[in-house]
C-alpha cells in the first residue's frame, strides 16, 4: 500500500494544531507538528488547508440496482470521492427496493471494488410498501445498521412500532422520512403563499412535523432508535432537538439544500428544484443554519438523489423529487458555517464524525464489512482521510460532475472552499481536485 | 407632435431633433384650400368622393380637406380614418407598432377614395393603405394627397395632390403637422 | 414587472404592469373593428407559423386561438396533443424540439401541469410563447379578455370607449369571484389583472375551496356572501369541476349550488347593473342557475366574442415585431 505525508495542514483532530500526517500501511501512523519524511513516501503539501476524517454521507441514493441511467453504485461513489467522502451510506429506494440479504449482498460487493467504503441501509418493509416488515436481523447479520423506507416514511404507526421494538435488540437504527402522505398529496413544493400562487399543490411543513412529533413519541414508547432523515422545518428540527436533550435515542440530519435554497427557487417550474422534503421558506433556511452554527444538528446528509435529465424535464408535478448533493455539500457546509469564520471542528463534526457514529462506522463500532471512518486522526486508526482547501473558489458546472446525472440545484453557482484531496482505504482517490 | 418618418416605429421613441422649419401653421391652411380646389377640379361628381386619413400623420390634414370640400362644393363629403399597421411589411423587422382606430363607416365600394396622408416617402404606407382598402369594398378610383413629398420612393407610387415638395436626403427627418413642417434629424439614427 | 408584452411570452398576468395590460386592451379595439369587416382578415402574420399544442382539450379557447392566429393570416399548426401519441410522461423538451425542428414563430400551449409554458420557454428561447392555461396556474388570455369585456360594457354604459377610457373604469370598481379559486388558473389570472387595473377584488368560497395563504393575496375574503353579491359591481363565476365537487372539498354539489351557488333568488340581491362573468363552459344548476345564465346582466356571450380581438391583440403584439432593438 501507499504512503504519504500530509505536510503543515490544519490538523482537525482531538485538538486542532498545524501539523503532518504520516500515512503508511492503510492506516494513520503518525501525527504531530513536524513528521520526518520516511523515504520513498509521497509528500502533499496541505497549507492552508483542513486535514481531518475523510466525509460520511448518511444518505445517497445510487440508482443501482434499476436505474443505472442516473447513477451506478461506480459513478456514485466517485462523485462521492471527489466531494471528500469516504464512505457513504446507500438507500435501499433502488428497483428492486434493497429490501433482503441478496439485494444488499449485491450492493455491498459492488461497493467494494470502488475506492471508498459503501455501506447499506436496508429497507424496514418489503418493497418499501409500508406492509409487512423486511428481514431486518438478515440484514443486519451483514452488517447493516441503517433501516428506512426513504422516499416515503412509514406511514402505519402501528407497524413503525412494531418495527422499533424488533429493531432494538438488534442495535440497529430506524431512519425515518418524515412525510405523512395524506397531508402531502399530490403535492410537489412547499405549501404557502409561492404555491398557491404558482398553481402547485403543496407540501405542508406539518406533513413533516406531524410524522417526527410521532416518531419521537413512539421512541419514548419503545425505547427503539430513530435518525430522522433531512430535517427541513424549524419546528421539526427543535422537535429531534429537544428529543435529544431528554436523552431519547434520536438523531437528525440536515441536508445541504435545506439550509442554502428556499422555496422561491421553485418560482421559475424548474424540477431540478423539486425535492422532498420541499425547499422551505426563508424562515426555516436560517434556523436550520442558525442550529449547525449551534453545533445543534448531528449530520449534514446529501440526499443525493440523481435523475436522468429527461425525468426532470418533465412538468413540474410530474417530475421526480430530489437533486444532485455529494459534490458540494462540503462548500456549503463551510460556508453555511460562516465561511471564513466557521469552526473547523463543527465542520466535521457535521461532515465526518457526526454521520460516522449514526451509521456506526466509527473504530469503536467495528464496522463489519468496511474501514472506520469519522476518528480524531490518531496514530492506528484507518486512512481515511480528506484534504479541504477553504480559499479554493469553484463554480458548479453540471457537465463537470462526476455523477451521471446534472441534475444539480447549484449549476453556476459559485462555491467556496473545495476538497483537493480524498485519501481512501489508504489509496489516493482524489488529489488536487482530480481523480486519480 | 405628429412625426412621420418612415418606418413609422422608428419615430415610436420620438427623438426627432430640429434643425429648421420650412412651413407655419398659415402655409399648410393655404396649401389645404389648394389642394381642395385641385379635387374639386379633378373631381366632377363629388357625391361619389371620399375622404379617407392615414392614422395618426393623416389624420388632421384629413379633417381640414374634407371641411374644405365641404364648404367649397356644399356636397356631403365622409370622412374616414385608416390604420395601416395590420398591412405593413415590415412588421417582422421592427418592433411593434401601436395600433390606432380605423374608422370607416361607409362602403368604399365605386366611390372615389381620396387618401391622406402627412409625408410621402419610401411608398411603403401608401401600399398598406391600398391592400387595406381592398379588404374594405372595390373603389371606382383611389387617389393620393400628401402634404409632404419627400422624394425617395422605392414603389411605384406618386401623389395627385402635393402641399409641399421638398427634396431630402435620407438622413434628414421631416415632421408635418397642422401646425408646420419641420425638418431635422433622427437622433438614434445609425447607431 | 414587464410594462408591455412586446416581443415577450405570454405566461402569466402576474408579472405584467398597468401599462402593458392596457395596451393589450386598447391594441385589441383595433382587432374589434377588424372582426365587425366584412373580410374579417388581416395580413399581419402572414408567412408566421404558429403552433397550437393542447395537451388537455379545450375547444373553445383552441377555436378561439387558431381563428385569431388566422384572422391574423399566421399559418396554423394544429396539434391535438390531448388524442394523439405524446401521453403523460414524454418530456416536454422533445415534443417541443419536434415541432420547432417545422420552424414556428409562436406555440401557444395549453397543458394540465402548472408551469408548463414557462418550462418550454426555456427550451425554444426564439419561440414566443403563448400560455393557454397551464394546471392551475394561470389563463393569461382569459384574464384579459374578462378585463377587457367589462370595460367595454362600462365604457358603452359611459356613452365613451373602452380606448378612451384606458384604466379608468377599472379604478375602485368592485370584483367579486365566487367558487373554486383554489383550483382556478382563471382566478388566478383574474384577480392579477382587475388588481394591476385598479379594481378592488374580493373572494367568495368555502374555505376548502380558497388558496393557502390567501390573507397574503391582494384580494379580501367575504365573509358573507350575500352581502358581497349586494357590495359586487362586477361578479366572476368559476367553473366548479365536477370531480372536485365531492368528497373532499365540499360534501356535495347540491350543498355548494346551496351556499355558493348564485341561483335566481341570490340574483335578486344583485344591483341592476351589477355584470355576471363566466368563464365557460358552465355547469347550469350548480355554480349558476340557467335563468341566471340568461339575463342581461350576463356578458358570458361576449366574454367568448371578446376572446378573438384579445388573442389576435396577444398574439400581434408577442409575435409581430422582431425582438432587434431599434438602432441595432
Amino acid at each position: 500500500m501507499s504512503s504519504f505525508l500530509l505536510r503543515q495542514g490544519l490538523v482537525v483532530g482531538v485538538s486542532t494544531f498545524i501539523g503532518d500526517v504520516l500515512v503508511q500501511d492503510g492506516q494513520i501512523s503518525e501525527v504531530a507538528a513536524h513528521v520526518e519524511a520516511p523515504s520513498g513516501v509521497k509528500v502533499i503539501d496541505a497549507t492552508g488547508c483542513w486535514v481531518g476524517p475523510g466525509f460520511v454521507d448518511l444518505h445517497t441514493h445510487l440508482r443501482e440496482p434499476g436505474r443505472e441511467a442516473a447513477e451506478t453504485i461506480e459513478s456514485g461513489a466517485r462523485a462521492a470521492a471527489m466531494g471528500g467522502y469516504t464512505a457513504i451510506v446507500a438507500m435501499p429506494n433502488t428497483e428492486p427496493a434493497l429490501d433482503n440479504v441478496s439485494l444488499v449482498s449485491y450492493v455491498l460487493d459492488r461497493g467494494a471494488r470502488t475506492p471508498i467504503d459503501v455501506a447499506v441501509a436496508g429497507a424496514i418493509t418489503v418493497g418499501r410498501h409500508g406492509e409487512l416488515l423486511a428481514p431486518l436481523a438478515e440484514m443486519a447479520a451483514l452488517g447493516v445498521r441503517l433501516f428506512t423506507d426513504d422516499g416515503m416514511g412509514v406511514q402505519d404507526s402501528l407497524l413503525m412500532r412494531r418495527a422499533l421494538t424488533y429493531a432494538r435488540p438488534l442495535g440497529v437504527r430506524l431512519a425515518q422520512h418524515c412525510e405523512d402522505d395524506r397531508l402531502a398529496a399530490g403535492g410537489s413544493m412547499n405549501e404557502g403563499v409561492v404555491s398557491a400562487r404558482l398553481g402547485l399543490v403543496g407540501r405542508p411543513a406539518l406533513a413533516e412535523e406531524l410524522m417526527v412529533l410521532r416518531d419521537i413519541e413512539l421512541v419514548r414508547l419503545t425505547g427503539g432508535a430513530v435518525h430522522f432523515l433531512h430535517l427541513s422545518t424549524a419546528r421539526s428540527l427543535a422537535l429531534v432537538i429537544a428529543a435529544r436533550n431528554e436523552g431519547l435515542p434520536v438523531s437528525g440530519e440536515v441536508a445541504p439544500h435545506h439550509f442554502t435554497l428556499d422555496e422561491t427557487a421553485c418560482e421559475d417550474f424548474d424540477a431540478v428544484f423539486k425535492v422532498h422534503p420541499p425547499l422551505r421558506p426563508v424562515a426555516d433556511v436560517t434556523a436550520l443554519r442558525s442550529a449547525m452554527v449551534a453545533g445543534l444538528v448531528d449530520a449534514v446528509a446529501t440526499d443525493h438523489a440523481p435523475h436522468a435529465p429527461e425525468l426532470k424535464d418533465l412538468p413540474f408535478d410530474e417530475a421526480p423529487a430530489g437533486m444532485l448533493g455529494l459534490e458540494h455539500a462540503a462548500a456549503l457546509t463551510y460556508e453555511a458555517l460562516g465561511g471564513q469564520t466557521s469552526d473547523p471542528s463543527q465542520f466535521f463534526s457535521l461532515m465526518s464524525r457526526g454521520p460516522a457514529r449514526i451509521a456506526q462506522l466509527r473504530a469503536q463500532d467495528r464496522p463489519l464489512r468496511h474501514g472506520s471512518h469519522g476518528g480524531d486522526l490518531v496514530a492506528g486508526d484507518d486512512a481515511n482521510l480528506v484534504i479541504f482547501d477553504p480559499t479554493i473558489d469553484w463554480t458548479v458546472q453540471r457537465e463537470a460532475l462526476q455523477s451521471r446525472a446534472m441534475n444539480t440545484p447549484y449549476e453556476g453557482r459559485t462555491l467556496h472552499g473545495r476538497v483537493r484531496t480524498t485519501i481512501a482505504k489508504g489509496e489516493l482517490v482524489v488529489h488536487e481536485g482530480q481523480l486519480s | 407632435m405628429t412625426s412621420s418618418n418612415e418606418p413609422l416605429a422608428r419615430n415610436a421613441g420620438g427623438g426627432f431633433v430640429e434643425k429648421s422649419r420650412l412651413l407655419g401653421a398659415d402655409d399648410i391652411q393655404r396649401a389645404l384650400r389648394r389642394m381642395a380646389h385641385e379635387i374639386v377640379e379633378r373631381n366632377t361628381d363629388l357625391s361619389r368622393l371620399s375622404i379617407i386619413g392615414l392614422q395618426k400623420g393623416g389624420e388632421p390634414f384629413a379633417v381640414t380637406l374634407a371641411a374644405n370640400l365641404r364648404e367649397i362644393s356644399g356636397a356631403q363629403i365622409p370622412l374616414g380614418l385608416l390604420d395601416v399597421t395590420f398591412y405593413r411589411d415590415d412588421l417582422a423587422s421592427n418592433p411593434v407598432p401601436t395600433t390606432s382606430a380605423t374608422q370607416i363607416d361607409h362602403d368604399l365600394t365605386d366611390r372615389t377614395i381620396v387618401v391622406v396622408d402627412d409625408v410621402l416617402y419610401t411608398g411603403r404606407t401608401i401600399r398598406a393603405a391600398l391592400n387595406a382598402l381592398s379588404d374594405w369594398g372595390r373603389p371606382r378610383s383611389v387617389q393620393l394627397a400628401v402634404m409632404v413629398d419627400r422624394g425617395h420612393r422605392e414603389l411605384p407610387i406618386r401623389p395627385d395632390y402635393v402641399g409641399k415638395n421638398l427634396p431630402t436626403a435620407q438622413s434628414e427627418a421631416i415632421v408635418a403637422t397642422i401646425e408646420g413642417v419641420w425638418i431635422g434629424s433622427l437622433g438614434e439614427q445609425h447607431a | 414587472m414587464l410594462d408591455t408584452i412586446r416581443g415577450s411570452n405570454l405566461l402569466t398576468l402576474a408579472d405584467l404592469s398597468r401599462d402593458a395590460l392596457v395596451e393589450v386592451l386598447d391594441t385589441a379595439e383595433s382587432f374589434v373593428e377588424v372582426n365587425q369587416r366584412a373580410i374579417k382578415k388581416v395580413p399581419t402574420l402572414k408567412g408566421r407559423v404558429v403552433a397550437s399544442l393542447f395537451y388537455e382539450e379545450s375547444t373553445r379557447t383552441r377555436l378561439s386561438f387558431e381563428t385569431a392566429a388566422k384572422r391574423l393570416s399566421a399559418d396554423v399548426l394544429s396539434l391535438a396533443v390531448a388524442s394523439s401519441s405524446v401521453k403523460k410522461g414524454e418530456s416536454l423538451r422533445d415534443t417541443i424540439a419536434t415541432i420547432d425542428a417545422l420552424g414556428i414563430d409562436g406555440v401557444i400551449m395549453r397543458h394540465q401541469s402548472s408551469g408548463a409554458a414557462q418550462q418550454v420557454s426555456r427550451y425554444v428561447p426564439h419561440v414566443r410563447v403563448i400560455n393557454a392555461g397551464d394546471g392551475l396556474h394561470q389563463h393569461p388570455t382569459q384574464g384579459l379578455l374578462d378585463a377587457f369585456s367589462v370595460r367595454q360594457v362600462l365604457a358603452q354604459r359611459r356613452g365613451t370607449t373602452g380606448l378612451e377610457s384606458g384604466s379608468e373604469l377599472f379604478q375602485g370598481l368592485r370584483v367579486l369571484l365566487v367558487g373554486d379559486i383554489r383550483h382556478s388558473r382563471v382566478a388566478r389570472s383574474d384577480i392579477a389583472a382587475f388588481c394591476a387595473l385598479g379594481a378592488e377584488v374580493r373572494v367568495a368560497a368555502p374555505g376548502t375551496l380558497l388558496p393557502d395563504e390567501i390573507a397574503q393575496w391582494p384580494v379580501t375574503v367575504s365573509q358573507n356572501f350575500d352581502e358581497a353579491l349586494e357590495w359586487a359591481d362586477v361578479v366572476g363565476l368559476l367553473r366548479l369541476q365536477r370531480e372536485r365537487g365531492t368528497g373532499s372539498f365540499v360534501p356535495s354539489l347540491s350543498e355548494f349550488t346551496a351556499t355558493y351557488g348564485l341561483t335566481v333568488e341570490r340574483a335578486r340581491r344583485l344591483r341592476p347593473s351589477t355584470l355576471i362573468m363566466h368563464p365557460g363552459p358552465m355547469n347550469r344548476g350548480v355554480e349558476i342557475d340557467s335563468r341566471v345564465a340568461d339575463l342581461p346582466a350576463a356578458i358570458i356571450t361576449r366574454q367568448v366574442t371578446n376572446g378573438v380581438p384579445i388573442r389576435m391583440a396577444v398574439l400581434y403584439l408577442t409575435i409581430a415585431g422582431s425582438s432587434v432593438e431599434v438602432g441595432q
